[in-house]
C-alpha cells in the first residue's frame, strides 16, 4: 500500500491530488509540429546540426484575433505538453497542471490562449535521444547532440512562427521550466511582454548539478544502460529508478519529511532486519523510482540533466555579470521562490532579482511560506494562484494585449 | 486611505515615479497609479501584505527596506516614500542616506511623539504611552525609535539634508480624516510628514 495521497510530488508525479472542482479545459489534443528539415537543421549551441526536429505540444483556450492573449507554459525536468484537460472524456488523469490552467483559474483559459511543448531531448513527442535518427533509422541514443536550455527555446520559437505567435504576453515555468522562462526573456526580449520564474535560479548551482551527476552516474553505472544503446533491449530500469529517488529528495524538504514520513515504518509494527523498506521514506522513494520507469527515458534524464547544468545566464548571456545579462531583457517579472525550496533556495531568486532591478526592469518578487520544498511550486496553492491571477491581470492592463476580442 | 497618505498623494506630480517602502498592501500605491497615473514599486516584508498587492496589480518587492534599496542606480525615482516606517527602523541615519541617493525626493511620515497627550500620560501615570497612533505596549511596540516633529528638523541639520516642506497633521478617530496644524505642531500634531531633498529647479 502506498499512502501518498497528499501531492508532494514533483514534476507531473502521479500523486497530485487534482483537486480541480470538476473545472476543467476538457479534452485537449497533443498536436505534433516538425521543423529543421535536412539541410536546413537548426545549429544548436554546441555547434552541432540536429534535423529534422518535431515538437509535441497542446494548446488550450483560444488564440484572441490579434493574437495577444498568448501564455507559454514551460514544463520541468520530466513534464510534457499536457499542461491541463484530458485526453478523452473517458480519461481520469489530468494534465500536470490542471490545478493551475483552465476556466477560472489563475491561467485562466477563457482569457488566455496557453501553449504548452514537450522539450527537446524529452521523450514524450519531441524529438530526443530515443527518436530515430534518420540517418541510421535507430534511435538516436548517444548519437543525440547535446542541448541547451537555449537550444530548446530556440526550438519553441520555431513552434511559435509555426502557429503565427508574435507576442506573448507571458512565458511562465518552474525549476527548469523556469530555466527556459528566462532564456526566452533574453534571447527573444521583443516578444516577451511577462514572465514569472517559479522556484527557479538564474545559474544551476554546485548542489543541483552535484544531484544530477549522481542521477546521471546511477544510470550509466546500469550495466543494462549499454552506453545508451538499449532501445532494443532491455533498459537500465534501475540506475533510472534510483535517479528518481534522488532526485525525489531534492523534491522535499527536511520539514517536508519529517512530517510526511518521520521515522514511520511502511506496514511493519517493527524492524525487518534484512535489506527491505523498513521506512516509509524508502518505500516512498522506491515507488516514485518504479513509477517513473514506465513513463522515462533514461538518455533523456541525462540530457535534459546535462542541459540543466550548463544552463549559466550569467555567462552565457553576460560574459560573466548577470547584471549585464538582465540588460536585454525588456518584460516586467513576477518571480517567485518557496521557503522550503533547498534545490533552488530563495537566495537564488534574489539574485536575479537584484539584476533585474539594477536594469530599471519592472520586477515583483515573493518568497511564499511552504514546508513542501521545491516540490511546492506544483502543489494547489491559493497563494501562488492569486498572485498569477493579479499579475497577470496587470500585465493586459498595462501592456493593452491579452484583450480577449471574441 | 489614511490622511497622512492622502496629504502625501497631494505632494506627488502626475506621471511620476514612486517607491514605498513598507508599502502595506499598496493603498498609496494604488490610488497614485490610479488617480495620478504613477508608476510605482513597493517594498514590503510581510508574505501575505505583499501578496495582496501583487493581486492588485501592484508590482512589489518582498524583503527588508534597507537591503533592497541598495541596488537601484541613484535618481531611480522621483519620490521614495516612507510613510510610517521610520520609527521602526534601526538606524534611521543609515536608511536616510541612500534613499536621497535612489529618489530625487523622499518623504516621510512618523507619528510625533511630542504629542502633548503622550506628554501628559507619562508625567500623570508613570507608564510607557499607549495611545490611538501609538497602540502598542513598551515590550510588544514595533515602534522602535522615538521621534518628535523638532527631532526630526534637527535630525536634519545633523545628517546634513534639506527640509523642502513640512507639514503636521492630527487625524481622527477615523485616521482617514483629520486636520492640518499650524499652530504648535510639536505639542498639538498626531503625524509629521516632511518631504526632504532636492529643490526644484
Amino acid at each position: 500500500m502506498i499512502f501518498i495521497n497528499d501531492g508532494g510530488n514533483e514534476e507531473m508525479s502521479e500523486y497530485i491530488e487534482h483537486d480541480t472542482g470538476g473545472v476543467s479545459v476538457g479534452v485537449v489534443k497533443k498536436r505534433y509540429f516538425t521543423f529543421a528539415e535536412p539541410p536546413h537543421e537548426m545549429i544548436l549551441e554546441s555547434g552541432a546540426k540536429l534535423g529534422p526536429i518535431t515538437i509535441a505540444y497542446e494548446t488550450c483556450g483560444t488564440l484572441n484575433e490579434s493574437r495577444s492573449n498568448v501564455v507559454i507554459v514551460e514544463h520541468a525536468l520530466t513534464g510534457d505538453s499536457h499542461a491541463a484537460g484530458y485526453y478523452s472524456e473517458n480519461d481520469t488523469k489530468p494534465g500536470w497542471w490542471d490545478i493551475m490552467v483552465g476556466p477560472g483559474k489563475g491561467i485562466d483559459t477563457d482569457k488566455y490562449f496557453v501553449v504548452c511543448s514537450n522539450i527537446l531531448g524529452s521523450c514524450m513527442g519531441t524529438t530526443g535521444p530515443g527518436f530515430n535518427n534518420p540517418r541510421t533509422g535507430k534511435p538516436y541514443g548517444l548519437d543525440f547532440p547535446v542541448v541547451t536550455i537555449g537550444d530548446m527555446v530556440k526550438a519553441q520559437k520555431a513552434l511559435c512562427d509555426h502557429l503565427g505567435i508574435e507576442k506573448i504576453l507571458s512565458v511562465i515555468g518552474g525549476s527548469i521550466g523556469g530555466f527556459q522562462v528566462l532564456e526566452w526573456c533574453l534571447r527573444y526580449p521583443d516578444m516577451v511582454c511577462s514572465a514569472i520564474p517559479l522556484a527557479t535560479t538564474a545559474r544551476h548551482s554546485a548542489l543541483a548539478i552535484a544531484f544530477n551527476e549522481v542521477g546521471r552516474q546511477a544510470i550509466m553505472a546500469d550495466p543494462n544502460w549499454a552506453n545508451g544503446s538499449y532501445y532494443s533491449g532491455p533498459k537500465p530500469d534501475l540506475g533510472l529508478a534510483v535517479a528518481r529517488m534522488i532526485g525525489h529528495i531534492t523534491y522535499l524538504s527536511d520539514e517536508s519529511m519529517r512530517h510526511k514520513f518521520g521515522r514511520k515504518l511502511q506496514d511493519k509494527n517493527d524492524f525487518s532486519f534484512n535489506f527491505d523498506a523498513d521506512f516509509q521514506v524508502e518505500s516512498y522513494l522506491r515507488h516514485q523510482g518504479e513509477k517513473f520507469i514506465e513513463r522515462f527515458d533514461a538518455n533523456s534524464f541525462l540530457y535534459i540533466t546535462k542541459a540543466a547544468d550548463y544552463f549559466d545566464l550569467k555567462n552565457q548571456h553576460g560574459g560573466g555579470s548577470t547584471v549585464r545579462a538582465f540588460s536585454k531583457a525588456k518584460a516586467k517579472f513576477m518571480v517567485v521562490s518557496f521557503s522550503s525550496d533547498w534545490l533552488y533556495p530563495t537566495y537564488q531568486s534574489k539574485a536575479m532579482v537584484k539584476a533585474m532591478k539594477k536594469n530599471g526592469l519592472d520586477v515583483s518578487f515573493c518568497e511564499i511560506d511552504a514546508e513542501w520544498g521545491h516540490d511546492a511550486f506544483l502543489l494547489k496553492s491559493d497563494r501562488l494562484t492569486a498572485l498569477i491571477r493579479g499579475f497577470l491581470e496587470r500585465v493586459c492592463r498595462e501592456t493593452g494585449q491579452g484583450r480577449h476580442e471574441i | 486611505m489614511r490622511f497622512d497618505l492622502q496629504i502625501i498623494a497631494s505632494w506627488i506630480k502626475d506621471g511620476s515615479k514612486v517607491l514605498d517602502l513598507g508599502c502595506g498592501e499598496g493603498d498609496l500605491l494604488h490610488f497614485l497609479k490610479k488617480e495620478r497615473g504613477v508608476s510605482g514599486t513597493g517594498i514590503e516584508c510581510d508574505e501575505s501584505k505583499v501578496a495582496r498587492c501583487i493581486e492588485r496589480g501592484l508590482p512589489v518587492l518582498q524583503g527588508d527596506i534597507n537591503e533592497e534599496i541598495q541596488d537601484y542606480p541613484d535618481k531611480s525615482f522621483d519620490y521614495v516614500i516612507v510613510s510610517q516606517t521610520l520609527q521602526q527602523v534601526y538606524r534611521p541615519d543609515e536608511l536616510i542616506q541612500p534613499l536621497l541617493r535612489i529618489g530625487r525626493r523622499v518623504i516621510v511620515s512618523f507619528p510625533n511623539f511630542g504629542h502633548w497627550k503622550i506628554g501628559l500620560h507619562i508625567l500623570l501615570s508613570g507608564y510607557a504611552p499607549v495611545t490611538r497612533q501609538l497602540p502598542y505596549q513598551w515590550y510588544d511596540t514595533p515602534n522602535i525609535r522615538v521621534i518628535t516633529i523638532k527631532d526630526f528638523r534637527k535630525f536634519s541639520r545633523e545628517v546634513g539634508f534639506d527640509i523642502l516642506t513640512e507639514v503636521a497633521i492630527k487625524d481622527r478617530n477615523s485616521c482617514k480624516r483629520g486636520n492640518i496644524i499650524k499652530i504648535l505642531p510639536n505639542m498639538r500634531a498626531t503625524y509629521g510628514i516632511f518631504m526632504i531633498g532636492e529643490t526644484d529647479k
